[in-house]
């Protein structure tokens, strides 16, 4: 495909969709697919007919604001930021919402969401909610794949690297690691062979930022993997996806399929001599294979324990060969960065974070959903306004980024700007982007425990910290959770947390103890009272009366 | 003409050594009989940096490397022993002997057994970790060799030794985590499996928890070394 | 090991106590023969299996546990020891680790006394409940009752050992137990 011809199906798209007079988006990705947006969806089309209007219904990804699901955004083709968002929709209401088209709009259905949406800047969600996701021609009337063409006609691979480190990219998985010096390395590396391959095993729990991604807009992550593998000399790509996503799999699968139709993936790509096509492999339910190395032992067809590094993937990877590993978000960021250029995105963010940054916000929240910021961004500002704070008048009491390997952030620092460097100083870190709310009902203990438990049963077993060094942190916590627990117990685990951190092999073990410190850190009290007074001021844990472990059983969580 | 080799200077403990660019900062430190305790490496297997015994200090890096994968270069400075280091070793065993049911007075490895020497070498006297004591199998199938999972440490060497010396590739392991066995084919009893009998992964067995079924109480030595010296025989050939 | 390790005056008060063990301790303990002379003539043995003293005194300088924690009444006589107590060592392998005692505790207490009281026994199978005590849920070593001062492995530590360790102790140095025996020797 030329850019000639990319402008042409543009524009074919775009005249389809402004030849009806009204449009009906309905989200079918996962959150609102789980509510039956699919039947919505049909309910709508057949109430569209039955009405004999000109109005359009079309299947979108992710809206964004998943908590108010499902959704649906009705109006004009052309005016997409004048468009009604509803909320909630549901099949009986169908016919009521063909009928508003081009009248009042259904009041009791309307979102007002407009603090949700304020100071989000989408980039890698910029097409997510506006383009059916399964349709690769939608992507391309929204400027898809300009950014490859142009870097394979008129860029060599070290100007897209010299673009992607100007920008200040840092990888997006949790490492922030600077995504130009990685492509850089991995250029210069040696090797006939070289490899791509696509994060996509997001294991965190309450991280669904990927999986949105590869759902709603799943061309970008092609396009970005695309341009990643002509700037080191890449001509194979792998996405590595958890196969608990078989939506994300699904149209995937079939995206890859629309782009290699297109002449976008395989031989001489828009008629170059750059040649790369992408094979999808998928996971077996290991959170350990996120990490890059036991990742790249799973497609090789073996266990999925990771390697001690040196050497680096980028320099020896899979099955030996150089290869650039990278998160879909960075993946993402990759196309819009070349066609908007390296400065822009530099102009966005702080000093050292660069551009913006998607955040899952999950659990005490009213506004539960996927928000793009920019970096810099406060956290009281993504909690309290994007978020619409703590519901049900209860207080805030920390926010847990970063996940399993992450930390809990107190209210004294909510005013702190987000950026890799500041969550690290506060003791967690800005991981894939989950951000997980509490408030008074949480015991930070629990939470604590909550996550160590996570880290053993994932645990690969190849390391001995990793592998009987969770499993004696979480004994220790459920002491401390049941009041069992004495000076010597809490003694023993920090310690325990020095040794784990600092002899694991990779860094599931490294990070295992993360949440351990940072609560010790915050919330030291809490521990106390459960040791010293057999006392959990958020009312979660027996301390004494049932076991913690038989609570989780019934179902009472952090 | 001989082929030039990369030599490397470095310093371990304060010593002044040279080496090949190709080894291992654990070779060296070997060769220049410099102690660092192992327990997952063996001469003549591929290293896996598993057990965290060998991890050594090294200067100017926050991070801590397994000295039997870490490569040599020129000026590095790596401190192998430190209070830091006993402390983290001695820990490691800890979690060892905790992990799992290993009770030395009754045991065929008695005093021919690696986590047992390397307790005492790094002063281990008690365990300060609550034990765990986990239900695990012993698997007796075999006509010559026993299996006791309560004395495997997973430390990985009979799967590397079948694999990579008698090329059958019968050992491997099961599950994850805690909960990770070390297993014969497809979970198969050792006795149906393709096991080839040639003994080799006893030897190599760290503690007892493969053993030979002809020795009498702890009258069971091994013999690890063989593995090298099977290794260079092939070179030869 | 605690910092308890003083010189301590002459005639120092010596107990020692065999809880869920085999006895071996005491048995190598003997095995020192005629230096046990050499050390009694610096210690009084105030209260032992060996001899005939019916309660554990005031307080004992020095004692020697043998034996793992596994009923309520090791328990109970623990707590009282070392309350009664200034220097505790943790005699063998039963007492530090919990060895061969330990070996139920995968099984559970009640699995163990099914099999010793009623599947081996040919009559009256029955399971003892008058006098014998309780089995705790799971064996464990001394140190996780109560605060042990010098941990002695072995199964059991040789004599020569036990007459080392006594000798720095009474002389006021600090043994190097790791140098002189291990987990099972």
């Amino acid at each position: 495909m030329t850019s000639e011809e990319l402008v042409q199906v543009a524009e074919t798209v775009t005249a389809e969709r402004q030849a009806a007079d009204f449009e009906v988006n309905v989200c079918v990705a996962l959150g609102c697919l789980s509510q039956h947006s699919d039947k919505l969806k049909d309910a709508l089309c057949a109430e569209a007919v039955a009405s004999g209007r000109n109005c359009r219904v079309r299947g979108t990804g992710c809206m964004g604001l998943c908590a108010a699901g499902p959704l649906v955004r009705v109006g004009k083709p052309a005016e997409a930021a004048a468009q009604t968002l509803y909320a909630g929709v549901h099949e009986a209401d169908a016919r009521e919402v063909i009928e508003s088209l081009g009248n009042k709009p259904v009041e009791r259905l309307e979102a007002h969401l407009d603090t949700y949406f304020h100071g989000q800047i989408p980039i890698v969600l910029e097409n997510s909610g506006y383009i059916d996701p399964e349709k690769i021609d939608e992507y391309i009337s929204r400027d898809g794949y300009q950014a490859l063409i142009h870097a394979l006609t008129e860029m060599d691979p070290q100007s897209v690297i010299d673009q992607i480190a100007k920008s200040g990219l840092r990888g997006r998985g949790g490492g922030g690691y600077p995504t130009g010096l990685k492509w850089s390395t991995v250029a210069k590396a040696v090797g006939t062979q070289k490899y791509v391959i696509c994060n996509a095993d997001e294991g965190d729990p309450g991280a669904f930022m990927d999986r949105s991604v590869l759902e709603s807009d799943p061309q970008r992550v092609i396009e970005g993997m695309a341009i990643a593998g002509y700037a080191v000399g890449a001509s194979k790509g792998y996405i590595y996806v958890r196969a608990e996503y078989p939506l994300a799999v699904t149209r995937m699968t079939s995206s890859l399929q629309q782009a290699r139709r297109r002449g976008l993936l395989g031989n001489n790509i828009c008629g170059t001599t750059f040649a790369f096509d992408i094979e999808i492999r998928l996971g077996a339910g290991a959170f350990v294979c996120g990490e890059e190395t036991a990742l790249i032992a799973s497609i090789e067809g073996m266990r999925g324990q990771p390697r001690p590094r040196p050497p680096y993937p980028a320099v020896s990877g899979l099955w030996g060969a150089p290869t650039l590993i990278n998160n879909v978000e960075t993946y993402a960021n990759v196309p819009t960065i070349l066609r908007k250029g390296a400065e822009w995105f530099a102009g966005i963010g702080t000093e050292k974070s660069k551009g913006t940054k998607v955040f899952a916000l999950t659990g005490k929240i009213t506004n539960t959903g996927l928000v793009e910021i920019p970096m810099g961004m406060t956290l009281r500002e993504i909690i309290f306004s994007i978020g619409g704070g703590v519901p049900n008048g209860r207080k805030f009491k920390a926010v847990q980024t970063g996940g399993p390997s992450g930390g809990c952030i107190p209210e004294e620092h909510l005013d702190l700007p987000i950026s890799y460097e500041a969550l690290i100083e506060v003791g967690s870190m800005m991981g894939s982007g989950g951000m997980i709310v509490m408030d008074d009902t949480s015991c930070m203990v629990n939470v604590a425990r909550f996550f160590m438990e996570f880290c053993m049963t994932e645990s690969c077993g190849k390391c001995i910290p990793c592998r009987a060094g969770t499993a004696q942190m979480y004994q220790l916590l459920t002491k401390i959770c049941d009041g069992r627990a004495t000076h010597a117990d809490l003694e023993l685990l920090i310690d325990l947390c020095d040794v784990v951190k600092n002899t694991s092999l990779c860094g599931l073990g490294m990070t295992a103890p993360n949440p351990v410190l940072s609560t010790l850190r915050y919330f030291k009290h809490e521990y106390m009272e459960h040791i010293e007074h057999q006392h959990c001021r958020a009312g979660v844990c027996a301390c004494g009366r049932k076991p913690a472990n038989e609570l989780a059983l019934a179902g009472v969580t952090a | 003409m001989s082929v030039a080799v990369d030599v490397k200077t470095l310093v371990i403990d304060g010593i002044n050594v040279s080496a090949r660019a190709d080894q291992t900062v654990l070779e060296v430190a070997r060769e220049n009989n410099i102690a660092i305790p192992t327990l997952c490496h063996l001469d003549g297997l591929s290293d896996v940096g598993a057990c965290r015994m060998c991890l050594v200090e090294v200067k100017n890096s926050p991070k801590l490397f397994p000295s039997c994968v870490l490569k040599v270069e020129e000026g590095m400075e790596v401190t192998t022993a430190s209070p830091r280091l006993k402390h983290y070793r001695q820990t490691i065993l800890e979690l060892l002997f905790a992990e799992r049911n290993h009770i030395c007075s009754v045991c065929v490895s008695n005093g021919h057994c690696e986590l047992q020497s390397t307790a005492q070498s790094q002063g281990l006297t008690h365990v300060c970790l609550p034990y765990r004591n986990p239900s695990l199998p012993i698997d007796a199938s075999h006509e010559r060799f026993v299996l006791d999972q309560n004395r495997c440490i997973l430390c990985t060497r009979c799967v590397r030794v079948c694999a990579e010396i008698e090329g059958a590739h019968v050992w491997d392991v099961m599950g994850r985590g805690i909960d990770s066995l070390v297993i014969t084919d497809l979970h198969d009893p050792w006795g149906e499996s393709s096991c080839t009998r040639c003994g080799k992964c006893v030897q190599v067995c760290p503690t007892g928890a493969l053993s030979d079924k002809s020795k009498f109480g702890s009258d069971h030595p091994k013999y690890p070394e063989t593995v090298s010296y099977l290794n260079m025989m092939r070179e030869e050939r | 090991m605690s910092d308890n390790v003083t010189a301590i005056a002459s005639k120092i008060k010596v107990a020692t106590v065999w809880l869920d063990g085999c006895s071996g301790c005491h048995m190598s303990f003997l095995d020192m023969d005629e230096r046990l002379l050499e050390l009694g003539s610096q210690f009084d043995l105030v209260y032992s299996p060996l001899v005939d003293f019916k309660v554990y005194p005031e307080s004992v300088d020095v004692a020697l546990v043998e034996g793992a924690i596994s009923s309520v009444e090791d328990e109970h006589k623990i707590h009282h020891i070392r309350k009664h107590t200034k220097f505790l060592i943790a005699m063998g392998d039963c007492a530090v680790t919990g060895n061969v005692p330990s070996m139920r505790n995968p099984f559970g207490p009640e699995a163990i006394l099914e099999r010793a009281y009623h599947e081996n026994v040919a009559a009256q199978a029955q399971i003892p409940c008058v006098i014998v005590p309780a089995l705790l849920e799971r064996v464990r070593p001394v140190h996780e009752f109560v605060e042990v001062d010098m941990y002695l492995p072995g199964c059991p530590p040789s004599a020569d050992t036990f007459y080392t360790v006594l000798t720095d102790l009474l002389a006021g140095r600090t043994p190097d137990i790791a140098a002189l025996t291990r987990f099972g020797a």
